[in-house]
């Protein structure tokens, strides 16, 4: 397993077309290439987090000021995040663009990552928050671009599951 | 020292700077000395006052930032301090009341009632900058009139008695405060 290079790049792609300047990460595998090109950008802040719940916050700061974002964590990290996305964000009405790297799913040779991936997509469906799987390099742009635009009309937090297709070589 | 004293006194300091609150007895106190829409009321999510405090402190550079902590609520994004220290925007103020209660939630004492915890030295070690500490109402508005000049990230660990207002309430739904505060936050300096 490699992580795709040229796909981490259609998804970064799509972050910069949709207006998104400002991230917020916890650093993971399927993430790094999406990183460091986020690090490589004059034009994007990146902060990271020592863990993923303090990203909602951050991004609620961001949105507060009007800065678009988006949050990149791992669905372990969404998981440790519920407490936030639930008391902040969905309490308080404020969009959260959550681009998650769904591991632990069909494929996943890790037994560490499977109860968390198992359960990510019925989380979501627990919390009513609209969700789509991003699979094509294709369409991953125009998804980001939709998922900012349902977050900020519905304010509230609405999810892009990476998948092993996208991420993976 | 109480709490209600310092913020009291803090009070008319804040200026335009934008407030934000940790729940409970805090954002009460404030709220009594006078709504304004530039305060934030974080009524639950506790350890993510400051998180809030840093994404509008790095994206509205020319904008103070206030974020009113407490041990409680630092005690459960001890990270926070961390990412903290490592991003430092010079806007950020936060204060920490220490008042080794978790007040607002029954009472219970939390870590730094054993006189053991030292957050001011989790500050420090973390990375934050500027780490002042008030035992006075004095003191503390010392600490605050340095850091709002200091051009440096600064916290402020100030040591209160447990003690909170006699009842809570606030002429103002979550959201509708949410709304009014982007609207503050987000508009031009």
């Amino acid at each position: 397993m490699t992580v795709s290079r040229d796909n981490s790049k259609a998804v970064y792609q799509g972050i910069k077309a949709a207006g998104i300047r400002f991230l917020t990460a916890l650093p993971e595998t399927w993430l790094v290439y999406l990183l460091q090109l986020a690090e490589d950008d004059a034009e994007m802040r990146l902060v990271e987090v020592a863990k993923e719940e303090e990203a909602v916050g951050i991004a609620a700061g961001a949105y507060f000021a009007g800065a678009k974002n988006a949050l990149l964590m791992q669905n372990h990290g969404f998981l440790a995040s519920i407490n936030g996305i639930v008391s902040l964000a969905m309490l308080y009405r404020i969009p959260l663009v959550m681009l998650i790297a769904h591991r632990g799913h069909f494929g996943e040779p890790y037994p560490w990552h499977t109860q968390g991936g198992i359960v990510t997509e019925p989380v979501l469906r627990a919390l009513g928050l609209p969700f789509e799987h991003a699979r094509d390099p294709g369409r991953v742009g125009q998804q980001i671009h939709d998922a900012q635009a349902l977050a900020w009309s519905s304010l509230g937090p609405v999810a892009l599951l990476l998948s092993r297709d996208l991420m993976e070589d | 020292m109480k709490r209600a004293d310092c913020l009291g006194a803090l009070y008319p300091e804040l200026g335009d700077r934008l407030v934000v609150t940790i729940m409970g007895a805090t954002a009460q106190e404030l709220y009594d000395l006078g709504h304004r829409e530039t305060f934030f009321y974080l009524q639950h999510a506790m350890g993510l006052a400051p998180s809030i405090g840093l994404g509008l402190a790095l994206n509205r550079p020319s904008a103070g930032v206030v974020v009113l902590d407490g041990d409680g609520s630092v005690l459960m994004n001890l990270g926070g301090l961390a990412t903290l220290g490592r991003y430092r925007p010079a806007n950020l103020t936060h204060i920490v009341f220490d008042n080794g209660s978790l007040l607002s939630t029954g009472g219970f004492a939390s870590h730094t009632a054993s006189g053991r915890v030292d957050l001011a030295a989790v500050a420090r070690a973390a990375g934050c900058p500027r780490v002042l500490e008030a035992h006075t109402l004095f003191e503390f508005m010392e600490a605050v009139a340095e850091a709002f000049t200091s051009g440096e990230m600064s916290t402020i660990v100030a040591k209160v008695e447990a003690v909170g207002p006699d009842q809570f309430h606030m002429e103002l739904a979550l959201p509708e405060n949410a709304f009014q505060f982007r609207r503050a936050a987000a508009a031009e300096a």
